[in-house]
């Protein structure tokens, strides 16, 4: 069963969310945000998906197993550690790179960068993983 | 060489990561799964020579200093622990390739073993104490998706006994680090040392108490033992075997580290410990008489030998610590072992009730000799591993005159010897259950159909080579029991004297 005006307003409000999420993710370094909030936010908008539409509704609009997401996430979070560990640092050191690039000017990227985009796929991942198995409607 | 040190942690955690996104591909993950195992495997083994010849090794995580940052730390008990714990880690899962039904292994095995493993090994290597904290969620989380995969009533009616008991625990264990962080501003074991000794002694004795009591749960102390009988047997055999082998010396090694390192006491053998200790030795043994299922009667054994681990340490001398540890070691594979051995039999026959068997040695004389090496080892008869640890912690009980312990040390033993018998008649001997008494189905739903009394049984070669692999290894710590007897001497004189450890982690 759908709704008008909750179609509606997920139409409007979908991909803003997901802009958003991603901004906070990026914010999160020095101002509130991060990969979890950001993932929140990103599950969020799943949610209002599948509050209209359902299960099968959200695999469509991302199409992905659950699972992948999971454990891409944990492998850019655990191989942070790793990578520093590898270069002869020690084992979850974090550093921080500094580019100039034409339009933005001077971005900082820390390491902890990479480690907060796992963050956001774990979280988005298991918001997934929560509407696939507890989200399902029984087939009667 | 202290860069592998984070090492067996962190493989496991990626392995996990990458069995997780494999997911459904049980062969890869099969792969993965057995990879992460050796190397883990191979590391521990490493640190282990390593230790031996340069001493402690200590790395601080994030390149921040002690005591700010999160500290990993190898001395020589850990390093063994890591080591026998890999090992297990590796014959249970190759046995888990036969034993687990498909669903079971599809839905998520792979993955949460590894996290499993990454959660044993932190528990080992961290020093400090927050982070022990973090590591036993780790290890809990993974255990209660174990415990409960597949979801039969049973597992899932035991799981919540094993997940409340846990949590509450673990509710403690973290006020207790809030207890001494408010107490000495600081959380790293090493630089706790110094800050502990100077509170006033009633405080000092009240914080260790609450870690004893937390960490008693944990493995299952007298008397804060009784989840453990109703929680293990239910779960999957190779599951049942790794919980019954690591899960609860997980606990004893974190009593031990605490009691030893953080709250010594005044340096002699302690009467509370000790009457904890017989108390967990007899009343695990009376348990284990009064049942009628193997893994039932296996999982009050393991409490009963518990008390002897923690007899090594109510000693307090550097051979009842050196004894504890070694039979710390020689219980985890007798004991997984003996698991292993009982989901054989489960497997073959559909149960695992003694009033439905009989005549298995006949049918299976190989899975009868598996079984009855390890069993008489637990009971400690000569000369198996389970004698030379237990000679080790009487004659120490006797140097110090603490004649009570050690009778009763050697009157459980008797009852074992009784318990283990009481298996061997009703399981191994006899001419097989009559026709009526077999089951008309199977227990877990993992088991075959009952075969005819008479044929002859084949276990996969899998579970065989694993457990056969597993009496092998105890066999072997028999036989090396002298050398390794001088390593676990070594670790339990770097528990007395601190000065190397303390130097590993705080440098100066």
């Amino acid at each position: 069963m759908s709704s008008l005006i909750l179609d509606t307003c997920t139409r409007a409000a979908f991909h803003t969310m997901w802009v958003f999420s991603l901004f906070m993710l990026f914010s999160g370094h020095n101002a509130p945000g991060g990969g979890f909030v950001g993932g929140l936010i990103a599950g969020a908008a799943l949610v209002l998906r599948y509050a209209g539409h359902g299960t099968d509704h959200v695999r469509r609009v991302l199409p992905v197993a659950p699972e992948l997401l999971l454990g891409t996430g944990i492998v850019f979070a655990a191989g942070t550690g790793a990578t520093a560990w590898l270069a002869g640092g020690q084992f979850l050191q974090s550093g921080i790179a500094k580019l100039h690039l034409a339009v933005l000017g001077e971005v900082k990227l820390p390491s902890v960068l990479v480690f907060d985009v796992g963050v956001y796929l774990v979280v988005v991942g298991l918001v997934l993983a929560l509407l696939e198995t507890l989200g399902r409607q029984d087939p009667q | 060489m202290s860069v592998l040190v984070p090492l067996p942690v962190a493989v496991s955690l990626l392995g996990a990561a990458v069995s997780l996104a494999l997911h459904g591909r049980v062969r890869l993950q099969r792969a993965l799964g057995l990879a992460v195992c050796i190397v883990a495997t191979g590391t521990a083994v490493a640190l282990l020579t390593i230790v031996q010849r340069e001493g402690v090794v200590a790395t601080q995580a994030g390149g921040w200093p002690a005591p700010f940052g999160i500290t990993l730390v190898v001395d020589g008990f850990a390093a063994i622990m890591v080591t026998i714990s890999t090992l297990m880690l590796l014959g249970c899962l190759v046995y888990a390739f036969g034993q687990l039904d498909a669903e079971r292994e599809r839905l998520y095995f792979h993955p949460v073993y590894l996290v499993l493993q990454a959660g044993v090994c932190l528990s080992f290597l961290t020093g400090d104490l927050f982070n022990l904290f973090v590591a036993f969620e780790v290890m809990l989380i993974a255990s209660y998706v174990l415990l409960v995969l597949g979801g039969s009533q049973e597992q899932v009616g035991s799981g919540m006994t094993y997940v409340v008991i846990n949590l509450l625990a673990s509710t403690l264990f973290v006020s207790g680090v809030g207890l001494v962080y408010a107490a000495t501003g600081s959380v790293n074991m090493a630089d706790l040392v110094g800050r502990l000794a100077e509170l006033p002694p009633n405080l000092r004795g009240g914080l260790g108490l609450l870690f004893l009591v937390v960490f008693g749960v944990k493995a299952a102390l007298f008397p804060l033992f009784f989840w453990l009988p109703d929680s293990y047997p239910a779960a999957p055999t190779a599951v049942a075997a790794v919980f019954a082998g690591l899960l609860t010396k997980v606990g004893v090694y974190a009593v031990m580290r605490t009691q030893t390192l953080l709250f010594p006491g005044d340096g002699g053998p302690s009467t509370l410990i000790l009457g904890v200790a017989g108390a967990t030795m007899f009343v695990g043994v009376l348990g284990a008489i009064a049942q009628s299922d193997i893994k039932r009667i296996l999982s009050f054994h393991i409490i009963s030998q518990i008390g002897y681990m923690i007899m090594g340490l109510g000693l307090y001398t550097l051979a009842g610590l050196a004894a504890g540890i070694f039979y710390i070691v020689h219980h985890i594979v007798v004991k997984t072992a003996l698991f292993l051995v009982a989901g054989l039999v489960e497997r073959a026959e559909g149960t695992d009730a003694l009033g439905r068997l009989g005549g298995f040695a006949r049918r299976a004389p190989l899975v009868g000799a598996l079984f009855m090496l390890p069993a008489l080892s637990l009971a400690g008869l000569p000369p198996l591993s389970g004698f030379v640890a237990k000679l080790a912690l009487v004659r120490e009980g006797l140097a110090l005159d603490r004649v009570v312990i050690v009778g009763v040390g050697l009157l459980v033993s008797l009852f074992t010897l009784f318990s283990m018998t009481k298996v061997w008649q009703r399981v191994f001997w006899g001419m097989g259950p009559s026709p009526e008494a077999v089951p008309p189905g199977a227990r877990h739903g993992q088991a075959t159909a009952p075969i005819a009394g008479g044929s002859r049984v084949r276990p996969p070669a899998t579970m065989l080579g694993a457990t056969a692999a597993l009496v092998a290894l105890s066999l072997v710590i028999a036989a090396t029991a002298g050398p390794l007897y001088t390593i676990t001497e070594r670790a339990a004189a770097d528990m007395l004297d601190t000065t190397d450890y303390l130097r590993a982690v705080l440098g100066g």
